[in-house]
């Protein structure tokens, strides 16, 4: 039993805890500036960077790439973590103005309010560029550029890797889908772009089922299950991510088939256990979603200092690869994510 | 004449709409899934569509027996989601760390670490409703939202995977050609019924959900009674946690139980148990969870587009709510059999209403 006092101590402690549990997450954040460096000579460029937040596999990968990118073009790198809040970036992003850095980037966790900010920044003649999601702002002077993937051209290349899937196969094809989270961005613009190249040269292809499993593997089990059980002849399918993919997978040994063989499989993104599914032979092609795009931007943030921004394409798309199941096993060992 | 007294028990059993519902969905997917109904043998264990929907819809009974219990003392539990991410998330945590992730003792041991802690999320619920009066909305609201941080904290924001057959076993295992978790359900329904039907304990949460104050007036520990409902909601919540975690061998804290809490009350609610409190009905409950397992299997079978699949269910859910509320029955039907009694000069259809009015909530 606890009495008031009791439970009143319990609680302070607790919340003391929880204050500094936060104090330690801040600082390594504030302080993870890699000013060892200069960069070829010339005065060091300095990058502000406000992160969305740490909400994912995906997302981490892409925080560590835009570290290490940052390390190794000789940038000096100032790194906030938003904690999904758009407060937190608009502060993180102030305080970057303050600072007088080289370059603003973000990766905006909304897609409005931010053009107050943004109208900072230009008045402070700080040029910002966007990572992985795009904003909505009156004036499209406020950013340089966006670097970031293209989900539409990701279902046109899902296609395609379809195609090379079913390289010597004649006959029609009967295609159920796996989407993701409805409404989801990705899952609107993979559908599209799928059914684009589908429309266009692949008239013997038909989508026969098509439901969402909200992006994860309990979904895409459940579904992939249902699917199984009311059509008999599904011959490939064709999920928006691969943990989805995953949770279909023994959904179709428990129907006693064998996946990668009976059924073709395609998914997106490439993360580390996709990899592993494939190199096993269950999922025969995945079309690769990039956070590893520190690199570019980093190649960005020199040509916007160098005063060349103009140059620079409006959207400055993700280098991605897509990967067949004989690549699989050779790919594993350097996934990152 | 013992023909239609016998269908008039029938129709009159508390139990009679959610399996008229429950059997009407399942036809309903005979058209679009030929032999909905066959049972094969596939890899030496049962495969088919009736097999699927128990095996799915076994952590939502698990979830929806605790929380009718809960209900039953007059309170509720939103908190059984986070629950479910926590225990996976602690369970698959430990097997993952484990040099033999295979071996039976590990899992014994990952399953005692997640049942523990999600007796103690119970236990934590429990206290703040019956020590501190806090409204269970509010008390439980809080551990909804903690959980999943909690559960995120566990796994580190990202999916922790397992490889372990023996893990696999609990929520997407088969034994005697049945799904495991069948034989999960079974055992923690049997020892439910029985505490609750065969002891004086399904009589004493009733009376607690009825009128706590009067309750302990007579000598009932009301508070006690009520902190145990919210410690064994807590454990069915925590297996249920290890059947999802275990039916895909991974555990998702950002994902895993999402919105159970409030498909586990709506089972509850379909199955004829009162939000307000006092009578519970356990068998209803498993029928409601059913029901809405087998429409969200329907929903994936006969196509429906992803944009409509919440629409469809609200419809289908309001109809079979409706269906149930005697009240609305009377109304509609009674008024029928009014006109049709006035000729035949009967006084059935007043008889009818009269004695379903007093089930209802």
């Amino acid at each position: 039993m606890i009495d008031r006092r009791g439970f009143l101590t319990a609680g302070a402690a607790v919340s003391a805890a929880g204050i500094l549990a936060a104090c330690a997450k801040k600082n390594p954040a504030k302080s993870s500036s890699s000013s060892d460096k200069t960069g070829g000579g010339s005065k060091q460029i300095t990058l502000g960077f406000s992160q969305v937040g740490s909400e994912s596999g995906w997302r981490a990968a892409n925080t560590q790439s835009v570290k290490e990118a940052a390390k190794a073009a000789g940038i000096n790198l100032k790194f906030s973590d938003a904690q999904q809040k758009q407060e937190n970036q608009i502060s993180a992003i102030r305080s970057y103005i303050a600072q007088k850095v080289d370059v603003i980037s973000f990766s905006p966790v909304v897609v409005t309010g931010w053009d107050t900010v943004l109208k900072e920044a230009k008045a402070a003649g700080i040029p910002v560029i966007l990572t992985d999601r795009s904003v909505e702002t009156s004036d499209p002077s406020l950013y340089v550029t966006l670097v970031g993937s293209d989900f539409e051209i990701e279902g046109e290349r899902a296609a395609h890797m379809l195609e090379k899937v079913l390289a010597g196969h004649t006959g029609p094809v009967k295609i159920a889908q796996l989407e993701g989270t409805t409404g989801a961005a990705p899952a609107i613009e993979r559908a599209k772009g799928f059914a684009k190249i589908m429309k266009a040269s692949h008239p013997e292809w038909s989508i026969i089922a098509s439901q969402t499993g909200d992006f994860t593997r309990a979904g895409g089990k459940q579904v992939m299950a249902a699917f199984l059980q009311a059509h008999s002849d599904i011959d490939v399918l064709f999920s928006h991510n691969d943990d989805m993919a995953i949770g279909a997978i023994q959904s179709i040994q428990a129907a006693g088939k064998t996946p990668g063989k009976d059924i073709k499989i395609v998914s997106v993104d490439g993360v580390h256990d996709g990899f592993v599914a494939m190199s096993k032979g269950q999922i025969n092609g995945i079309v690769e979603c990039n956070p590893l795009l520190g690199p570019q931007l980093m190649d960005a943030v020199k040509t916007v200092h160098a005063g060349k921004g103009s140059t620079l394409p409006r959207w400055i798309k993700t280098q991605e690869t897509d990967y067949t199941a004989d690549q699989a096993a050779a790919a594993l060992p350097s996934r990152k994510y | 004449m013992s023909l239609t007294s016998l269908w008039r028990a029938a129709t009159q059993h508390r139990l009679f709409w959610p399996v008229v519902a429950l059997v009407a969905l399942l036809v309903i997917n005979v058209p679009f899934t030929p032999g909905f109904f066959e049972i094969h043998l596939k890899s030496g264990h049962l495969y088919g569509s009736l097999v699927s929907i128990v095996l799915f819809g076994s952590p939502l009974i698990l979830v929806a027996i605790g929380m009718t219990l809960v209900i039953a003392t007059g309170g509720i539990d939103l908190s059984v989601g986070a629950v479910v991410a926590i225990s996976g998330a602690l369970a698959c945590l430990v097997v993952s760390k484990q040099a033999d992730q295979g071996s039976v003792a590990g899992v014994l041991l990952a399953f005692a670490l997640a049942l523990a802690v999600s007796l103690v999320c119970g236990a934590w619920n429990g206290l703040l409703v019956a020590r501190l009066g806090i409204q269970p909305i509010i008390a439980t609201l809080i551990l909804m939202v903690a959980g999943r941080g909690i559960a995120q904290l566990i796994t580190s924001g990202q999916i922790i995977t397992v490889n372990s057959d023996a893990y696999s076993l609990i929520g997407g295992g088969y034994w005697l050609a049945l799904p495991f978790s069948l034989f999960v359900v079974a055992l923690v329904v049997a020892l439910s019924m029985a505490l609750t039907r065969r002891t004086a304990l399904g009589l004493l949460v009733e009376a607690v959900g009825g009128n706590a104050e009067a309750s302990r007036l007579v000598g009932i520990r009301s508070r006690r009674i009520k902190i145990m409902a919210y410690m064994f909601c807590g454990l069915c919540a925590g297996i249920a946690g290890l059947m999802i975690s275990s039916n895909v061998s991974a555990a998702d804290g950002n994902n895993a139980g999402l919105w159970i809490e409030l498909d586990a009350i709506l089972a509850v609610v379909i199955g004829g148990t009162s939000l307000t409190g006092g009578r519970f009905h356990l068998g209803g409950t498993i029928i409601g969870a059913l029901i809405i397992q087998t429409l969200t299997t329907t929903i994936y079978t006969i196509g429906v587009p992803t944009q409509t699949n919440l629409v469809f269910k609200a419809v289908v859910v309001i109809v079979v709510c409706l269906m149930q509320s005697p009240l609305f029955r009377a109304k509609v039907f009674g008024a029928r059999a009014r006109r049709r009694g006035r000729t035949q000069k009967s006084p059935g259809a007043t008889a009818d209403a009269a004695p379903q009015l007093e089930v209802s909530p």
